[in-house]
């Protein structure tokens, strides 16, 4: 050290003179970006593995759906320092395309992006990537100790080409929800294969006219029942290529099950949020399947049943296989904008509001993705005293979704809706509609520009 | 002096009055061919010139219109729209003219002046908010009218929104919404028709319904081809009832039912701005055709 101690004066000159060069060339880059970037930024570092804009202060802009706000609320108050501008959208609930549209606007004003959002839907990964929407969040932002602790598969649906840009909120894993005094009443129990649920459907038919056992009426249907049958209609096998069979024997099965229920009327056609169903048909549900939000956010919100009548138990399966399979009905996601100017305060908005205890353990209505907030759930869940049995099905499911249907461009539910439902209101069987949604599905896939296999 | 100098000073003072009278005027029509520059001729062009070219701005020729038309929901929409638009111009021609007839007919009173008011008021609802109230109409669960509908055999909001229906529910819709404003239109127009030109008629022993299919309605007709243009180029563009019924119905009723849905969904969903504005062009072509055809034909622009 004290050898080089002489010489550090000049170098220390020429290093200034040199920084003052590099500083003059940034300042000269900057100015160059901004006049080309056309908007807002002031100069890029490339940082946690993309190109950041310069950081600055100022308010936090989060997007949230309705029943995340008190998400953004909570956070606000453990956080009183942060400035923070909480906006509400629809989530692009029903795949309302809402984020995408406004994201295609602001990146032709070049200004306007939300620091971070919530969407409900799990593909927004897909086009927000394209988009140059959604910052990496595995090189650099998020440690891989906290990724690690995510779900098994959880983030699948956030991942492209190997990186993950998006965070998952809540896993839609689905099980079998029951009415246990009901039950327990018609003296019936609860099904354990897809063969003994069928056989329970026709008994209730007889039985018991009137109940239900399940619905079929609304666009995530396909992902209850076809999904859990391991139907191949929805195979993302590459970043731009699907393969697509409906008419193979996992999806017929499941779909003439569905045909014998719906002729029977054990199962309803109308949709669980439909103002049909909430009027004639919410106290009539025996049984249920349906993913994990349906316990908080249809039961106990919804449908206003009271507590200790609503249980779970695993989601059925066929005779003869091992474990049950499982669909996957949606479950939200966080993403943070790569154009944001706060990244240090939106990935610490991001962190907190995925796996802090204080919300996703203690208030979040759906089961968390992140594992050690998802215990403290369950915990929550059985204390709460509202569920007539334990949790424990959840966890088990969570691990049980079949990974061979996947989050594609275009919108499964979409398709669901426009072609098999209005068939379905028209008395068709699900069976006869399976080539058109097979041919739909082709349609979108190809149109979306999606290399189709079947 | 006071009598020789008057004439030249009121004359001065004419064509000062005259001149200001042109300013303003002036004014007036150049603060509206400014909005229709800046928000309409602007914007077309932009279109035009989006329609042409690709996303990196190298002209393309007709390879936008190429790829749009080869979509698989396009020429269903164009089926949608075109059946769309053959219920709601027929409703609106027969049913607006025989009501504002039945309106004139009322004439005077009290009675007139209620029926136009409420006529109107369904027009005074901005679009989205009708459709809304619509989708509570629609629906037999909660509907006001539900005995009517389940007397039609509809018992679930699905049944109402089956595919086949929907030409017929954007058709009153659209109807509900837009045609009060047409009656008063027409209201106003009956009443310029001369009183010795009905009272002739009268004379000549014409009824009601002569008076109607030989006096009324004729003069009438540039009124009807103005409703008609407008009716056309708006219908062409249906978007908001088909969107909203969509969402209301979580996707049964189509998100890309019409050609303006289409259009949206090629920008937003499928990030083709290039092709969205293809459609839009389309668009505009057919009801500028249209509404030529309508001119040309009916003696639009013919001096009486």
């Amino acid at each position: 050290m004290t050898v080089n101690k002489p010489s550090s004066g000049r170098e220390s000159a020429s290093s200034k003179r040199r920084a003052a060069l590099l500083a003059g060339c940034a300042a000269t880059a900057a100015l160059a970006l901004t006049a080309c970037g056309g908007g807002g930024a002031t100069g890029t570092t490339t940082k946690d593995g993309f190109a950041q804009v310069s950081q600055k202060d100022g308010a936090l802009t989060v997007w949230v759906d309705a029943t995340r706000v008190e998400a953004a609320k909570l956070y606000q108050q453990q956080h009183p320092d942060v400035k923070l501008d909480i906006v509400t959208y629809d989530g692009d609930a029903n795949g309302s395309n809402y984020l995408q549209t406004k994201v295609q606007l602001f990146n032709r004003t070049g200004k306007g992006w939300p620091d971070v959002v919530f969407s409900s839907q799990n593909n927004e990964a897909t086009w927000a990537v394209d988009a140059g929407f959604a910052a990496p969040l595995d090189k650099g932002l998020i440690p891989s100790a906290s990724l690690g602790k995510f779900a098994s598969g959880a983030n699948d649906v956030c991942t492209v080409g190997g990186t993950v840009y998006c965070l998952r909120n809540d896993l839609s894993q689905a099980v079998l929800w029951y009415n246990a005094p009901l039950l327990k009443k018609f003296g019936y129990s609860v099904p354990t294969t897809w063969e003994e649920y069928q056989k329970l459907g026709e008994k209730v038919a007889k039985e018991h006219p009137g109940y239900l056992v399940g619905d079929a009426g609304d666009s995530f249907t396909p992902e209850i029942y076809l999904w859990a049958s391991k139907c191949g209609a929805n195979h993302i096998t590459g970043p731009k290529a699907v393969s697509v069979n409906t008419s193979s024997e996992a999806c017929t099965k499941m779909a003439k099950l569905m045909d014998v229920l719906i002729e029977n009327k054990s199962m309803s056609i109308s949709g669980v949020f439909s103002t049909d169903f909430g009027k004639n048909k919410a106290d009539k549900v025996l049984l249920m399947p349906g993913p994990a939000w349906y316990g908080g956010a249809l039961f106990e919100g919804t449908f206003k049943t009271p507590a200790k009548q609503v249980a779970a138990a695993p989601i059925p399966q066929w005779q003869g296989e091992t474990s049950p399979s499982t669909g996957n009905v949606g479950g939200g996601t966080w993403l943070l904008s790569k154009h944001s100017a706060h990244i240090k305060a939106a990935t610490d908005f991001l962190k907190w509001v995925t796996t802090d205890n204080a919300y996703q353990g203690e208030k979040a209505p759906g089961f968390p993705a992140y594992t050690p907030a998802a215990e403290t759930w369950l915990k929550g869940q059985d204390a709460s005293g509202y569920f007539a049995s334990d949790l424990s099905a959840l966890k088990d499911a969570s691990s049980q979704v079949w990974n061979g249907w996947g989050s594609g461009q275009f919108s499964q539910e979409a398709i669901w809706a426009a072609t098999v439902k209005p068939g379905l209101t028209q008395g068709k069987s699900v069976v006869s509609l399976l080539p058109a949604w097979q041919d739909s599905i082709v349609k979108y896939a190809k149109s979306n520009g999606y290399k189709v296999s079947q | 002096m006071t009598l020789s100098h008057s004439p030249a000073g009121s004359a001065t003072r004419r064509r000062r009055g005259a001149s200001r009278q042109s300013r303003a005027g002036m004014a007036f029509v150049a603060a509206y061919v400014v909005l229709l520059i800046a928000f309409g001729v602007l914007p077309t062009a932009y279109a035009i010139y989006f329609a042409f070219t690709d996303a990196g701005g190298r002209v393309t020729g007709f390879a936008n219109f190429v790829t749009t038309a080869q979509d698989f929901r396009f020429m269903d929409a164009v089926g949608h729209v075109a059946t769309y638009l053959a219920f709601w111009l027929l409703s609106l021609v027969v049913f607006v003219v025989a009501l504002a007839l039945l309106l004139h007919r009322l004439a005077s009173g009290s009675a007139s002046k209620a029926l136009r008011f409420l006529y109107y008021i369904p027009g005074a609802l901005a679009g989205a908010a009708s459709v809304l109230v619509w989708l509570f109409m629609l629906d037999p669960t909660v509907s006001p009218v539900s005995s009517l509908l389940g007397a039609l055999g509809f018992h679930t909001f699905g049944e109402v929104i089956a595919p086949g229906n929907l030409p017929l529910l954007f058709t009153i819709i659209a109807f509900w919404t837009g045609a009060g404003g047409w009656i008063v239109v027409m209201y106003g127009a009956l009443n310029n028709i001369p009183t010795d030109v009905m009272e002739a008629a009268r004379i000549d022993g014409a009824g009601a319904w002569q008076t109607a299919w030989h006096v009324q309605i004729p003069m009438l007709r540039k009124w009807i081809v103005y409703m008609v243009i407008l009716a056309f180029a708006g219908g062409a563009q249906l978007f908001v009832e088909p969107q909203l019924l969509s969402l209301a119905s979580v996707g049964v009723a189509g998100r890309d039912y019409s050609l303006n849905q289409l259009t949206y969904d090629f920008a937003f969903q499928m990030n083709n701005i290039n092709g969205a504005a293809a459609v839009s062009v389309e668009l505009l072509v057919v009801s500028v055709s249209a509404a030529a055809v309508f001119v040309a034909r009916s003696g639009f622009f013919d001096a009486d």
